[in-house]
């Protein structure tokens, strides 16, 4: 019969229409700023650079060896070193970034800075509500605005960061057990030297 | 009071022109009753854009626009501001006063038919004797208006649009001329004030109204089928395939004109469906004997939104046709199925009047509809397709 | 000679005279359309509602978008050089000049005849609806006749070759 397969399609849109006011099935749409979905952990848009305490231009883990800068594939990132060096977080002095620029109007989220930054300082952003009336300046970001802290890294990849952290304090207890033996055998040393030297001495005197 | 209310705008018309000196009497006559509709049809424009965006959404499970104002009812006069306050690009080649004059011509042709539309009881701007045949003179001048746009583009996607369109609605004029012929038979007038008012009497409880006679409903679906056509909506908004030549005819005109274009299209939309509710809908009638202490405006908008609904319930439903379906569908079905309802509305009217002339012409519809989608059909499945001017 | 009558006269020989003199193809079109709406301004004027509205119909309609698609599937809309000797012109003058005055005469010698019958005639589609039924049926059959013969032939000519060929 003409005109079945038309009737049968008026149905459903009248279906659909009809049942969007009773039915949230047919009425998907998430009124984003007011509700917003659960953020899934993998998200990622843009990177960030972490740091650790309290004062981001104290803890800032990047070393600004500059292998991101190199391996960025639209070379969004520019990077300068410093001349001086200061202590990082673990005491060891390092050098620093004095500029660290993203263009996230160049980025394109690949994740490559991330996968190859040896210190774990850079990693990806979850923050997408970026728009600004300025498209050179506004999507330029700075190493100020780059910088976000551990506990923020924390809340957005949970199983990542953890695993960093777990990492880090990894390496941080086998540096300290080394400092320690380090610093048992110097102990062990000098009171080795102190008893020969004693011993020395004696044999001067 | 019933009648006072129902005429109450026409009354209303006579007293301010009590005012006015005799020798200015003729121009202020025409004032009053132009404007009017110069601000209601816009403003039911406005209404319909919003009504549609929202209407499409819930179909498409989503809400509509909801941001502007409460439940989003301010977002035309938020298109309205940002069309006016956009730039008018012209491009550099094209033809700058075709360019400017086709959508002026557009919209000018989309209001003129109003003047021949009864809105209520005698409220007409202009009861002309050959009123329908206005209606589809005027009508038709939209065509020239689609080609001045697409031509004077200078764009091959515009003047690609302007060429469908006009084989468009050259194709759909004919079934839509030819549907409106039976009710001319019956009503044996071209003014549509003298069709409406065969139509608004009533037996028993039960109105006059073409539409429940067998030819009348026929013709009804094939005026509706060939309007959605002749305004260009959907499923037959090939002039403006998105997915093909972005937006047709109207692709290279933005700002003002673009919000013209529009306006013009929406016009033309609620003309043809006003002058099928004239046909075929009783006009301003009310649908039942009991009803009519309802001014007879309030049944011409309450059809006139009923029609824009289903309108836009087509549109949230079908897919857009492709080229040769639409002009097989225009020419071998809709064509031969009007002219064969002509001859029922013929066969209808000289025969006594009973239940026998019913079966006759119902028969004689069903069956040549049936045949003909037949016909429509036949060859369609193992039918190979050759491409002849493919290399 | 009202104002009214003036003003679509003047507008309607604009039209047609723009639609010889202009350079562009579809401007020439354009123009002949305004000349055709201004002739069927007059007919209103006159109080031909059907004529008028037909005139619209058809030639606003039809000839115009039938003219457009001519020029579109034929040749180049771009303005070509004029050409033709002055020769030509001059007699082509010659002939519009010749024509004019015929029916000058005409319509001069005829305004007499017309002025007797001070009685404007009334007419109503309904009258042109009987008169073509009744009166002229037969060359309204030979028309449709004609036009039927030209739509057959029109889709001969546009029908696939190859299913003749088969």
């Amino acid at each position: 019969m003409i005109g079945e397969g038309i009737l049968k399609g008026l149905a459903e849109t009248a279906r659909n229409f009809f049942g969007s006011y009773v039915n949230k099935d047919r009425l998907t749409t998430v009124q984003f700023p007011e509700e917003r979905l659960p953020q899934i952990e993998a998200t990622r848009d843009f990177p960030f650079l972490v740091y650790d305490g309290t004062d981001w231009q104290q803890g800032l883990r990047c070393v600004s060896c500059q292998i991101c800068e190199k391996e960025c594939p639209p070379k969004c990132i520019y990077i300068e070193k410093s001349k001086d060096k200061k202590p990082d977080a673990t005491g060891k002095p390092q050098s620093y970034p004095t500029t660290f620029n993203i263009d996230i109007s160049v980025c394109m989220s690949c994740q490559i800075c991330v996968e190859v930054c040896p210190f774990d300082a850079i990693k990806m952003d979850v923050a997408f509500e970026l728009s600004t009336d300025d498209r050179f300046g506004g999507l330029l970001l700075n190493r100020e605005q780059l910088a976000k802290s551990n506990e923020y890294y924390n809340k957005i990849h949970p199983t990542e960061a953890a695993a960093v952290d777990a990492a880090f304090a990894e390496e941080r207890a086998k540096a300290e057990a080394k400092a320690r033996q380090a610093a048992e055998a110097k102990a062990a040393a000098a009171a080795q030297t102190l008893t020969p030297g004693a011993g020395e001495t004696t044999r001067v005197q | 009071m019933p009648e006072i209310i129902d005429q109450i705008f026409v009354l209303s018309k006579h007293w301010l022109l009590g005012y006015v000196p005799a020798g200015l009497q003729p121009v202020f006559s025409a004032l009053l009753s132009v404007v009017p509709v110069l601000i209601a049809f816009p403003l039911l424009f406005a209404i319909t854009t919003v009504l549609e965006r929202k209407g499409l959404g819930r179909m498409q499970n989503r809400y509509g626009p909801n941001r502007t104002g409460p439940f989003g009812i301010l977002q035309p006069m938020a298109d309205g501001i940002k069309s006016l306050t956009k730039e008018d690009i012209i491009p550099r080649t094209a033809d700058h006063l075709v360019h400017l004059l086709a959508p002026l011509l557009l919209v000018t042709a989309s209001f003129l038919v109003y003047a021949v539309l009864p809105i209520g009881r005698n409220m007409v701007i202009a009861n002309l004797n050959a009123g329908v045949l206005f209606f589809f003179a005027v009508g038709s001048m939209v065509e020239l208006a689609v080609f001045m746009a697409g031509w004077s583009s200078r764009s091959k996607y515009s003047l690609l649009g302007a060429m469908r369109a006009i084989a468009q609605m050259i194709s759909y004029e004919m079934p839509l001329v030819l549907a409106s012929v039976v009710v001319i038979m019956a009503a044996g007038s071209l003014s549509t004030v003298a069709i409406v008012n065969m139509q608004a009497s009533y037996t028993g409880i039960w109105p006059h109204w073409y539409v429940f006679t067998p030819w009348g409903l026929t013709g009804f679906v094939i005026f509706l089928i060939a309007a959605t056509a002749e305004s260009n909506r959907c499923p037959f908004d090939l002039p403006e395939g998105e997915s093909e030549i972005i937006a047709g005819y109207y692709i290279e005109y933005s700002g003002f004109k673009f919000a013209l274009f529009f306006l013009g299209e929406y016009l033309g939309m609620f003309a043809t469906s006003a002058m099928a509710i004239t046909l075929f809908l009783g006009g301003w009638a009310a649908p039942f004997s009991f009803l009519t202490w309802i001014p007879s405006y309030v049944w011409f908008f309450t059809k006139l939104l009923t029609l824009i609904l289903v309108f836009i319930w087509i549109r949230g439903t079908l897919p857009r046709l492709r080229m040769d379906q639409l002009m097989n569908f225009a020419w071998k079905f809709m064509l031969p199925l009007s002219l064969i309802n002509i001859f029922g509305a013929g066969v209808w009217h000289y025969m006594p009047a009973g239940l026998l002339r019913w079966l006759v012409v119902t028969l004689l519809v069903v069956v040549s509809c049936i045949s003909l989608s037949r016909g429509l059909r036949r060859g369609k499945w193992f039918h190979v397709r050759t491409y002849r001017f493919a290399a | 000679m009202t104002i009214s009558f003036l003003l679509l006269a003047a507008i309607t020989i604009a039209g047609t005279a723009a639609a010889m003199s202009l350079r562009n193809l579809v401007h020439c079109v354009l123009a002949l359309t305004l000349g055709l709406v201004g002739l069927a301004a007059l007919y209103l004027q006159l109080g031909a509602q059907f004529v008028g509205f037909t005139q619209i119909l058809v030639y606003v309609g039809a000839v115009a978008i039938l003219a457009v698609f001519a020029i579109m599937m034929t040749r180049s809309a771009e303005p070509t050089e004029p050409h033709g000797s002055s020769s030509f012109q001059l007699s082509g003058a010659l002939i519009a000049g010749i024509v004019f005055a015929v029916l000058a005469w005409a319509v001069s010698s005829g305004t007499k005849a017309l002025q007797v019958q001070t009685l404007q005639p009334e007419a109503s589609v309904n009258q042109i609806g009987v008169a073509l039924m009744h009166g002229f049926v037969l060359p309204l059959e030979v028309i449709g006749l004609l036009l039927t013969a030209a739509l057959i032939g029109a889709g001969v000519l546009a029908m696939d070759e190859t299913r003749g060929a088969r």
